[in-house]
């Protein structure tokens, strides 16, 4: 019997149209089963480049901070000096900034020709890239310290606030708004009355501001943590408040709460660099970088290269923790697009 | 909405008033005499205390204060300008900073809207980067390090600004402070209208919008804009706070006779003055609270979900 063909103009596939057209077209599922909360923040945080740069930066400055100071031949507050033909004491102040064979090693004074200043020195005689690593150093020791404590301060504060809830709550709520009603400077203002300028006027300011911030994320995370069923397993089995609070809830708000730290720890640079600037933080022979922008400042129409070696260092301090806080936040509560 | 607004200002009042005595008592419990003892004798000291009005209680003191106050009498400085009213000294200072203010405020906002609306209409492309490398700059650097370099360059180098402030010339002298003081807002505001445009633009209500054939500036005035502003109302009003903390050094470093450089010689001198302390800690303050109150209801007004959840609270 005769085929009848009933459309003459159907398509009849081929071997080809089984085949994938390009690899590249495949996309590939990856399980993300098996990997634990924190590996995972790890992978999205790494795979950020952003991130990766700013804590690049954030390492490098904090190991030269740490080792600048220690593998240099002066000390922060040495006043280099050499004895010259006549006996006379010569200090070597105002040098500019100077790499052998490169730059500034033409016009310099030759009593200190075997001398090596990289960043210059002060106009006392002070070597600048000790003191600005130094100075580095002040400033990352103040801002961890205060922001730690501020961090385990204001954690407990949110958490029971948010935990207890009612009477408890509003009373604690109401007494932070009103402290966050303050703005900083009349708190730095009062504390200069009681206190001596210094690097606990600087401490202790920014203990009294930054709790806040963190307390209300806290409570924020209590407040969505506190209904959920393992709490209530916990108490069931006859976990205390306590015990519950810190123990069982804390652990899982951590973080979020790290994301403001990474973002604190900027302000508190800041925050540093603005008092000692204005005259009220770290004090002579001592530096931090907000020291060391103002004694730049003020020789900028005669020696302008003294104020950039700490500008650039807390620029490169700001935008590293605050790409790393960026990065923090996005592996934390990554979006389905960028999985 | 009256109600709502009604319930602001109430807890504004009492919150400023709380600052106020607790500043109050703290500068009146400070340790040291307001008198040279060695120059006065006993019965002097006493009866200048009864002048002064220190021998009352300190709630009496507080409410002598607060009256004085109300008309606008903040007393006198203990050192600075030679014990003149702080009224008058205040008056010019006041003025001198809100006007340097208010113009970085105006540029800050205007041209950190155009940088981050062209930024989000050009999504990926060049001036996006442009506009993402400025604010990232602009965040990182303190305002005072721009004017330093900006007076360094354009007032030394060039001499082409006034290298101090110069009330004469108030706009010609005004433009470095107030340039350096709105990077920081133009910058944070930039930033936050791309992101918050970006995200409207993604949005159903937009597609739909397109869908219906609207397109062009008429649907980024009309569709993108308007719900894309509403949260940039809140980020204003921090940077306007701290502008003032910015203003404090910018204003050191170029010699402006303001509030902020005020309150540095106040607190960075030899002594410190505790009634300039006061009268300058009621004063940001006051302004702080006045900020946050208008943001609050401001903010009611254009998105009436604020609103509602607000009553829920109530």
């Amino acid at each position: 019997m005769e085929q009848v063909n009933i459309m003459p103009n159907a398509y009849v596939p081929t071997a080809g149209d089984f085949e994938f057209l390009s690899r590249q077209d495949i996309n590939v599922d990856r399980n993300f089963a098996s990997q634990g909360y924190w590996k995972g923040v790890a992978i999205h945080f790494f795979r950020n480049r952003r991130a990766v740069v700013g804590l690049v930066i954030v390492v490098l400055i904090t190991v030269l901070a740490i080792l600048g100071p220690i593998l240099s031949a002066y000390g922060y507050k040495e006043i280099i000096s050499v004895t010259n033909d006549a006996g006379k004491q010569i200090t070597a102040g105002s040098i500019s900034p100077q790499l052998p064979g490169l730059f500034g090693s033409e016009n310099i004074n030759p009593l200190f020709a075997d001398k090596t200043f990289l960043f210059g020195t002060d106009t006392v005689g002070r070597d600048l890239w000790t003191r600005t690593w130094f100075g580095a150093r002040v400033s990352l020791i103040i801002a961890f310290v205060t922001i730690i404590i501020d961090m385990i301060i204001g954690m407990s504060y949110g958490l029971i606030s948010g935990y207890y809830g009612g009477m408890t709550d509003n009373t604690m709520q109401r007494f932070v708004e009103i402290a966050n009603s303050v703005p900083r400077l009349v708190i730095v203002s009062v504390l200069a009355i009681f206190l001596p300028k210094g690097m606990g006027l600087v401490i202790v300011a920014l203990l009294l501001t930054e709790w806040i911030g963190m307390s209300k994320i806290a409570r924020a995370e209590m407040l969505k943590l506190k209904e959920q069923e393992y709490v209530l397993a916990s108490r069931t089995l006859g976990a205390g408040n306590f015990r519950i609070i810190f123990g069982q809830i804390l652990p899982n708000t951590i973080g979020p709460i790290i994301t403001q730290v990474m973002f604190s720890i900027p302000t508190a640079i800041f925050t540093e660099a603005f008092l000692s600037f204005v005259g009220v933080g770290i004090v002579l022979p001592q530096c931090s970088i907000g020291s060391l922008i103002e004694d730049g400042f003020n020789n900028i129409t005669t020696l302008p290269y003294q104020i950039l070696p700490p500008i650039i260092v807390l620029a490169l301090l700001m935008l590293g923790f605050n790409f790393i806080g960026d990065g923090l936040r996005e592996a934390l509560a990554p979006k389905l697009e960028d999985m | 909405m009256t109600k709502y607004i009604f319930k602001r200002v109430i807890l504004a009042v009492i919150t400023l008033l709380i600052i106020v005595f607790v500043l109050f008592v703290l500068v009146r419990v400070m340790p040291g005499n307001p008198f040279p003892s060695e120059r006065m004798s006993a019965e002097q000291i006493a009866n200048k205390r009864i002048e002064l009005g220190l021998d009352k209680p300190v709630l009496v003191q507080f409410w002598d204060y607060l009256t004085k106050l109300l008309h606008g009498d903040f007393g006198k400085g203990t050192s600075l300008y030679n014990g003149a009213p702080i009224k008058t000294v205040l008056s010019t200072c006041v003025s001198n900073s809100f006007r340097i203010g208010g113009l970085a405020i105006l540029i800050g906002t205007a041209v950190g809207l155009l940088l981050g609306i062209t930024a989000a209409l050009n999504r990926g492309r060049f001036l996006d980067g442009f506009c993402t490398v400025f604010s990232i700059i602009g965040v990182c650097v303190p305002s005072y390090v721009f004017l330093i370099f900006l007076q360094y360059y354009f007032s030394y180098r060039i001499p082409f600004f006034p290298y101090f402030f110069d009330p004469g010339r108030f706009l010609f002298s005004a433009v470095l402070p107030s340039v350096s003081l709105s990077l920081f807002s133009m910058s944070t505001v930039a930033r936050f209208t791309r992101n918050e445009m970006v995200e409207v633009m993604d949005s159903d209500y937009v597609r739909l919008a397109e869908s219906k054939g609207i397109y062009g500036p008429r649907l980024v005035r009309r569709h993108v804009l308007r719900n894309a502003l509403i949260p940039i109302v809140t980020v204003i009003a921090p940077l306007i706070v701290d502008l003032l903390t910015g203003a404090l050094v910018v204003e050191k470093i170029y010699g402006i006779n303001g509030i902020g450089k005020l309150m540095v010689d106040a607190i960075s001198g030899e002594g410190v003055d505790y009634n300039y302390v006061l009268a300058l800690g009621i004063l940001y303050s006051s302004l702080y609270i006045g900020i946050m109150l208008v943001v609050d209801v401001l903010y009611g007004i254009l998105d009436p979900r604020i609103r509602v959840s607000a009553k829920g609270d109530a």
